[in-house]
């Protein structure tokens, strides 16, 4: 699905981005130096627990950060070769909604619940796009009807409390797309809704991403959201990208062993029922006092001393694309033999009880 | 899907819960009336736990809480051990609820944030103690310990210094102290991560197997359904599609809906790309449902006679029920 722009630069260039936060008990640094590159078309799913700053990295990007926010210079986000961090607020203004839009989770809060839809759908169009009233106003029904909406002109009319969560994601997502971002990002765009509308808002994505060529990055922490959607996956975990591959290499080749314990949690409908599942245990690391080594390595079934001392790097492995970091990747001779040693200890280098860990 | 019917009942001595004609109807305002749960009957075995399972407003949360009386039915008989709920009143009905206890889906507000973590869990031994003959102070840290909390860490916190999953642990342990039989679970894991909420799916079937508890499990997922029940019921506006054992349902889908929120499960495989139709349209409103059969407007499998008549519940395999005229008869088997 990706087509490298006619220029061959890539419609999206992330360079080391680092964003902490001032709090009471220290810095807190929620991301830790991701680089990655998305193309015209392309779309990303960034998969990782609750806190493993992976929507604090979309916000960076749009720069919508509260003030108390710390990006050191070297930190370079490009979005069509421009710097998106050099913006001032009111360049930013029209940046935002017509170069890069987002979708947020709660559908519930993310409209003004004493606006009209109506209201809320042209209000961009004239904003950005200095529409005429009527003008906008068919250009809203347009879109209602682009997001599959019955009844569009309809719906102009109606509050936000009249429409069903999955209707309202769907208004969100029109209002997102109405002055043809070349972005979306989508911040788990359907964890608030059922499994059942969650798969309309999904397809709906799907298609009108292929149909407006647009890239997107989306945001999940169940990674069979992105599984069958996603061109490429980044797995973070404490801020740091631990792994990123094209989407059929990752599900192939999971090489980092929290990529492969999130995998394993899932529940599977094909499983028998009362199998028990293969939680991960414990949390993650508190981001005030990240430990020195491997930021997994305290719930690692494959820790071993180096990771307690060492922070691994991304690194690759034949494939020039598929990145990850961990210095015993599942699947290799290494993370088997550490595996192994693990498992005949009963225990791993951080301690991590693996008998325990079968039973309970 | 209609479901009404009785077929699917059991004569057994284990029945701890047993459900018959359930209705529940909220005013709307101006003469209106909500049909959030209409006519639906169900038992549960003793050590068994009974999954619900459908989209929002199918009035499973109804149901869960209209065991508990809270509030009670509009008509129809809960009986829980022998006794008649619906009949129970003031200091009797609140006796007889200190043995059914609830989880609900957002831990974190449903802890009060300014008390301490031992005396929330010690709220109901510190109301019932003396009387139910339970009460000791190791009791909270025995709870505590069994949901995997350390109680010299925790006790003296407050739930904001906890994360989502450790709330919904405190969630279980404050249900768990008074020692109940049946614990209705709404939602518990839905507003968790997949790693914290298989945490939680495991305590859960943990805590069920070291007391001896009965659950009644609701959710709209029915991978999390299937993975901790030993019986489902598909439910739809207010209403019962299917009832089966986890396995039978996955395997064999009967009802049009039940395949629906099978096929809409996303999953964590990119070579299986899914290409399965979603469901159609929104859920009708449960002030103006349907005649016949309430998911005749979103069916696939729809005909005449759905509009007028009501499928009733009917066996079609062991302990497998559905209600439905034109179930689909040769299910395909997605593979595993």
């Amino acid at each position: 699905m990706s087509t490298p722009g006619a220029s061959g630069m890539p419609l999206l260039q992330v360079e080391n981005l680092s964003t902490a936060f001032r709090t009471s008990r220290g810095i807190l640094r929620a991301v830790d130096e991701v680089s990655f590159t998305l193309e015209k078309g392309e779309t990303l799913g960034i998969v990782g627990e609750s806190g493993s700053g992976k929507s604090v990295l979309v916000r960076s990007i749009m720069n919508i950060l509260p003030r108390t926010a710390l990006i050191p210079p070297q930190t370079k986000v490009i979005l069509e070769g421009k710097d998106t961090r050099l913006l001032s607020r009111a360049e930013a203004k029209h940046f935002w909604g017509t170069q890069i839009a987002m979708v947020f989770q709660d559908p519930m809060t993310s409209l003004n619940p004493v606006k009209k839809i109506g209201t809320q759908i042209t209000d961009p169009l004239r904003f950005h796009l200095g529409m005429s009233k009527s003008a906008a106003r068919a250009r809203a029904i347009e879109l209602l009807d682009l997001v599959r909406i019955p009844e569009p002109a309809r719906r102009l009319n109606q509050y936000p409390h009249e429409l069903s969560g999955g209707m309202r994601q769907r208004v969100i997502i029109a209002i997102a797309l109405s002055c043809n971002p070349k972005l979306l990002v989508a911040d788990e765009p359907t964890t608030a809704l059922d499994v059942t509308v969650q798969k309309q808002i999904l397809d709906l994505l799907e298609n009108l991403q292929r149909d407006l060529n647009m890239a997107m990055i989306l945001i999940t922490h169940d990674l069979g959201v992105v599984a069958g959607r996603a061109d490429r996956i980044a797995v973070m975990y404490a801020g740091r990208m631990v792994e990123t591959a094209d989407t059929k290499a990752l599900f192939r080749n999971m090489r980092h062993p929290y990529a492969e314990a999130l995998l394993k949690s899932i529940p599977r409908l094909e499983n028998p029922s009362h199998t028990r599942l293969d939680a991960i245990s414990g949390r993650p690391p508190d981001m005030v006092r990240p430990p020195a080594g491997c930021r997994f390595a305290s719930r690692c079934r494959y820790a071993q001393d180096r990771c307690v001392a060492e922070l691994p790097e991304l690194t690759t492995a034949g494939d020039p694309d598929h990145r990850f970091a961990c210095f015993f990747p599942v699947g290799t001779p290494e993370g088997e033999r550490a595996l192994a040693a693990n498992l005949a200890a009963g225990q791993t280098a951080t301690g991590l009880d693996l008998h325990a860990q079968a039973v309970s | 899907m209609a479901g009404s019917g009785k077929a699917h009942l059991r004569n057994s001595d284990d029945v701890l819960i047993k459900v018959e004609n359930l209705v529940v109807e909220f005013p709307a305002g101006r003469g209106r009336v909500v049909h959030a749960v209409s006519d639906i009957s169900f038992d549960v075995l003793a050590g068994e736990t009974l999954g619900l399972v459908g989209e929002s407003g199918c009035g499973k949360s109804t149901t869960g809480r209209a065991i508990m009386q809270l509030p009670s039915p509009t008509s129809g008989s809960v009986t829980f051990d022998g006794v008649e709920m619906t009949k129970l009143g003031g200091e009797e009905l609140r006796r007889m609820r200190t043995r059914m206890q609830m989880i609900f889906q957002d831990p974190v507000s449903s802890l009060n944030p300014r008390r301490k973590v031992k005396d929330i869990v010690a709220e109901g031994l510190s109301i019932w103690g003396s009387k139910v003959g339970t009460f000791s102070a190791d009791r909270v840290n025995e709870t505590l310990e069994a949901v995997g909390l350390d109680p010299e860490i925790v006790s003296d916190r407050k739930p904001h210094q906890f994360s989502g999953g450790q709330c919904q642990r405190i969630c279980i342990a404050r249900a768990l102290v008074l020692d109940p039989k049946v614990i209705i679970c709404d939602e518990p894991v839905s507003a968790l991560d997949v790693s914290v909420q298989a945490q939680i799916l495991n305590l859960l079937e943990d805590m069920k197997a070291r007391y001896g508890l009965t659950l009644v499990f609701i959710a709209h997922d029915l991978a999390v359904v299937k993975n901790v029940s030993d019986r489902v019921i598909v439910m739809y506006l207010g209403k019962m599609c299917e009832v089966a054992p986890p396995d039978a349902l996955y395997e064999r889908p009967a009802h049009p809906y039940t395949k629906i929120l099978i096929d809409s499960i996303p999953e964590p495989d990119p070579l299986k790309a899914d290409h399965t139709q979603a469901v159609i349209g929104e859920i009708p409103s449960p002030i103006s449902p349907p005649s016949g059969c309430r998911f005749r407007t979103r069916c696939p499998n729809v005909q005449d006679v759905c509009a007028t008549e009501e499928p009733v519940l009917r066996e079609i395999g062991a302990g497998h029920y559905v209600a439905c005229h034109f179930p689909n008869e040769a299910p395909v088997r997605i593979n595993a």
